[in-house]
């Protein structure tokens, strides 16, 4: 299993990867920028994805939007930010891909002479609306501010979600969109990937035609981040929301994506929260009914991951009930590990998870999109047969030696979402935590 | 060779794509069998269709469907609840199972290798689930959670009061989920008693999407399916092209108050088109326009130029009787009745006064038929198209059709479905959000007395 692929690096820099797959006339154009959140500093964090923003409100060439031409032709196309990269996908009709290069490449090149003040303040108040949106007008939205503000010092860029904080949000300028472009968007810091009804040849020799006379510049460095050292502590937290249920968060530090034990604990989150054989399904919700619901899972970023199992108490159950049990699930699985059962349950399910991941060409998660994940953190474009190898050797040994070096009571932060005016329904000892 | 960025590039030549062959089968029993022979990855997609969903609830047991739905997986056969999710977790499959208001869909993907254990779990679950008074009583209480949880979730409070009230007295008055005091309530028998009547062999379609022909598909739905007999007691629900229109809702604005909501959550609409209408292509170019795509009029206007929201869409919800024209969004609560009234301008301006222009029919028609293959990519998008086919009764050659069918579309065939079939006068504004902050603003809307609706 693999997704084939040629490589090519333009002279500006600009990585060309180009899948073939002509079984519908499609073409997957997706960009991969290496910068996403954890380049923002503090004061001016969720900057990257407003700059994300300003991509679709058009380029010198083409100035009146980005979606206009592109939909005509038939096309679906978004974008998305998170801590680590900036992604753009259009996914065009075979007849379509000059048009699409032509538009992506233009706004690589020539972003800045289309940039108004009225576009930025139009997308600052659409970002707004977005933080809203999803994150302060949805139950249990600012838990997930709470834990990486709890996991990361102030100065760690991981201190902060992408959305960012809203007063930084007002106070980004319009310069601060020219020097974040001239230091991050260019072909040395991106890679294009074509897949789908694309010869290969042909697909490097339209990316050279459309992005090479686009100005390279010096990559810039790697955000250093120092790993973070597990917390020698529990940090215990609540949180009030205006929601009906209590909640739990447990999160701890984790290996960075790719790093020894990510794929191992992967496995681990499957194994307790997976379906409703999972350990933590079967014994909170199926089996004692004091949680409602349960998840866990291995958030793998660049410079170093989070795990996170979050359960919501059934009514009239405590938290305290559902973190005992929690730890006592983690503690079993540290001390014994997983069973044969549970491997192979486990491995069919990665397995059939990395078959699903070739089914599309484009969008979120298509094989283009891999193909770009693989190329910029590994630089390794070809990385998905040994990827599915990760899983695939991943011992019962080693699972249980993940959760026993990671899932340490000790070093977790503990976080209690409770009704506005129930602070009595958190874990006892937790600090009061404010979030906006 | 240098590019020239004074014009966009053109299209090239439209490559011909040929859309899915379905083959069928109908087995002894009455059982429909649709296959579409699809190379891609070892993968199989099966789906399973009972015209039976939401509005098939008896008036005064609303969530049964889904309710019956969910407990197919929770012990059949042999099989404990565990047992299922075991089986189901080694062969690596995903079981997806949705209730909507006209149909209940079970789907399975699963690997290749395991189709004739796949079909055989999926098999026991529709023929022989067993219901047991504990595994019941479990589901009913995390239903019962799950509602109390969308208390608090303004787009699902804005669903359910939308349909309350623009579906009175009607089976699309609710949501599949249901409310509290009929989940409270549900007997076993009474799910026992519509699985019976809603699931048999004669009004059951499988689909299945994969790499392999026909015949082994047949032989393999055969073999699980086969002995499946209806159990020939009591009415099936009945089809809601039967159902009597809904009664009108009492207003035209209602509010659910949600103190210091950050936004407000907006629903307007009234009850439109059944999927049964010749106006249906029309229908989605004027949708095309009007807010069905990131450049549509209202998004352009609420998002683009006000700023007022993430995002504004607006959609005809199709079923077997007439659904729900709508127009969703979240907008920021100091600017609601702005938005509302912008949202209402551009609903009333499309049908007469700025009617769809040539330029905006032609890239309704684009957006819709350039990008139409796209969705045939996956055997689970495939099988979806499938299903809609024995749904709504369409013929095999829909797909082929549907192209021609767009481009054919006029100025004037869009507009008179602009006319015909939106109606500002009739449009419910449903707004889930601060009361305090809405009420100074909120008459110059001229909508008459805004009716408070308690959150449940």
């Amino acid at each position: 299993m693999d997704i084939p692929f040629i490589k090519h690096t333009l002279d500006n820099g600009l990585d060309v990867l180009v899948h073939e797959d002509r079984r519908v006339p499609i073409v997957a154009v997706n960009v991969w920028y290496h910068v996403g959140s954890k380049n923002e500093v503090p004061g001016r964090t969720g900057f990257a994805h407003l700059f994300e923003h300003l991509m679709f409100e058009g380029s010198q060439h083409y100035d009146r939007g980005y979606f206009h031409p592109l939909q005509e032709a038939g096309a679906a196309l978004n974008g998305s930010t998170n801590a680590d990269r900036t992604n753009y996908w259009q996914v065009v009709p075979t007849n379509a891909l000059d048009l699409a290069l032509w538009m992506e490449s233009d706004r690589m090149g020539y972003l800045l002479p289309a940039l108004t003040d009225a576009k930025f303040e139009n997308q600052r108040d659409v970002v707004l609306n977005e933080r809203r949106q999803n994150y302060e007008n949805r139950p249990y939205g600012m838990a997930g501010m709470a834990i990486v503000a709890a996991l990361y010092p102030p100065d760690h860029p991981y201190h902060w979600l992408t959305i960012g904080a809203s007063e930084d949000l007002r106070a980004a300028q319009i310069a601060d969109v020219r020097a974040f472009f001239q230091r991050y968007y260019h072909p040395g810091n991106a890679s294009l990937a074509l897949a789908g009804d694309v010869d290969a040849a042909a697909g490097v020799r339209l990316a050279e035609r459309y992005f090479g006379e686009v100005p390279g510049a010096p990559r810039p460095p790697r955000v250093a981040l120092d790993p973070c050292p597990a917390a020698s502590r529990e940090i215990r937290l609540v949180l009030e929301d205006r929601v009906e249920l209590p909640r739990l968060y447990l999160a701890w530090h984790s290996p960075a994506l790719f790093g020894e034990g990510d794929a191992e604990l992967d496995l681990v989150a499957d194994l307790l929260a997976g379906g409703k054989t999972s350990r933590l399904y079967k014994a909170l919700v199926y089996e004692q009914r004091i949680a409602t619901e349960v998840a866990a899972s291995q958030n793998s970023r660049e410079a170093g991951s989070f795990f996170q199992v979050v359960a919501t108490a059934a009514p009239g159950r405590t938290l305290a009930e559902v973190e005992r049990a929690i730890t006592r699930e983690i503690a079993l699985l540290a001390d014994r590990g997983p069973t044969g059962t549970e491997m192979e349950r486990c491995l069919a399910q990665a397995e059939s998870h990395f078959i699903f991941r070739l089914q599309t060409v484009g969008g979120f998660g298509g094989k283009s999109d891999q193909l770009n994940a693989y190329n910029t953190f590994l630089g390794n474009p070809g990385f998905f047969q040994q990827d599915l190898e990760r899983y695939r050797n991943a011992t019962p040994q080693a699972l249980r030696a993940a959760a026993a070096q990671y899932l340490l009571p000790q070093g977790r932060v503990v976080l209690s979402v409770v009704p506005r005016g129930r602070v009595g329904l958190a874990i006892e000892a937790s600090q009061p935590v404010a979030v906006s | 060779m240098g590019v020239d960025r004074s014009r966009l590039p053109t299209l090239g030549t439209e490559r011909s794509f040929k859309f899915p062959r379905i083959d069928r089968t109908t087995f002894d029993n009455g059982l429909r069998l649709m296959t579409v022979e699809h190379r891609q990855v070892p993968l199989i997609s099966v789906l399973l269709l009972v015209p039976a969903g939401a509005s098939a609830d008896p008036p005064d047991r609303p969530g049964l469907a889904a309710i019956t739905a969910d407990m197919l997986d929770e012990g059949c056969g042999d099989l404990s609840a565990l047992d299922v999710h075991e089986a189901l977790g080694r062969i690596g499959a995903q079981l997806e199972t949705d209730v909507g208001h006209d149909a209940t869909v079970i789907g399975l993907t699963m690997l290749e290798r395991f189709l004739d254990r796949g079909l055989q779990l999926l098999a026991d679950m529709v023929m022989r689930p067993r219901f047991e008074q504990r595994e019941v009583d479990r589901v009913r209480d995390l239903r019962l959670h799950r509602l109390l949880q969308l208390r608090d979730m303004p787009p699902a409070v804005a669903d359910r009061v939308f349909a309350q009230l623009l579906y009175r007295g009607h089976p699309y008055g609710h949501l599949p989920i249901g409310t509290e005091t009929s989940l409270r309530s549900i007997a076993v028998r009474e799910i026992s008693g519509f699985h019976k009547r809603a699931f048999s062999p004669r009004r059951t379609t499988v689909i299945t999407v994969g790499d392999a022909p026909h015949g082994v598909m047949a032989d393999a739905v055969q073999r699980a399916f086969g002995p499946w007999r209806s159990a020939g007691d009591g009415q099936p629900p009945p089809d809601p092209e039967t159902f009597a229109p809904p009664v009108p809702p009492p207003g035209r604005l209602a509010i659910v108050h949600r103190s210091a909501a950050a936004q407000s959550e907006l629903r307007i609409g009234h009850v439109a088109l059944p999927r049964s209408t010749p106006d249906y292509h029309a229908a989605l170019v004027l949708n095309m326009v009007l807010g069905g795509q990131f450049v549509s009029r209202i998004n352009m206007n609420l998002r683009e130029d006000k700023g007022y929201t993430y995002g504004a869409r607006t959609a005809f919800e199709f079923r077997r009787a007439p659904g729900p024209f709508v127009l969703q969004a979240s907008v920021q609560s100091e600017t609601t009745t702005d938005a509302v009234r912008e949202a209402l301008g551009e609903i009333r301006a499309i049908r007469a006064e700025r009617p769809v222009t040539g330029e905006e029919l032609a890239l309704g028609r684009a957006a819709l038929t350039r990008g139409y293959p796209r969705n045939f990519e996956t055997a689970d998008q495939i099988a979806r198209a499938a299903a809609q086919l024995a749904l709504y009764d369409l013929p095999d050659d829909y797909f082929t059709r549907f192209v021609p069918t767009v481009l054919a579309l006029k100025e004037d065939d869009v507009t008179r479905v602009a006319a015909t079939h939106v109606d500002p006068a009739r449009l419910l504004t449903v707004i889930v959000g601060d009361r305090e902050k809405l009420t100074p603003s909120l008459p110059a809307l001229e909508l008459g007395d805004a009716s408070e609706i308690p959150v449940s």
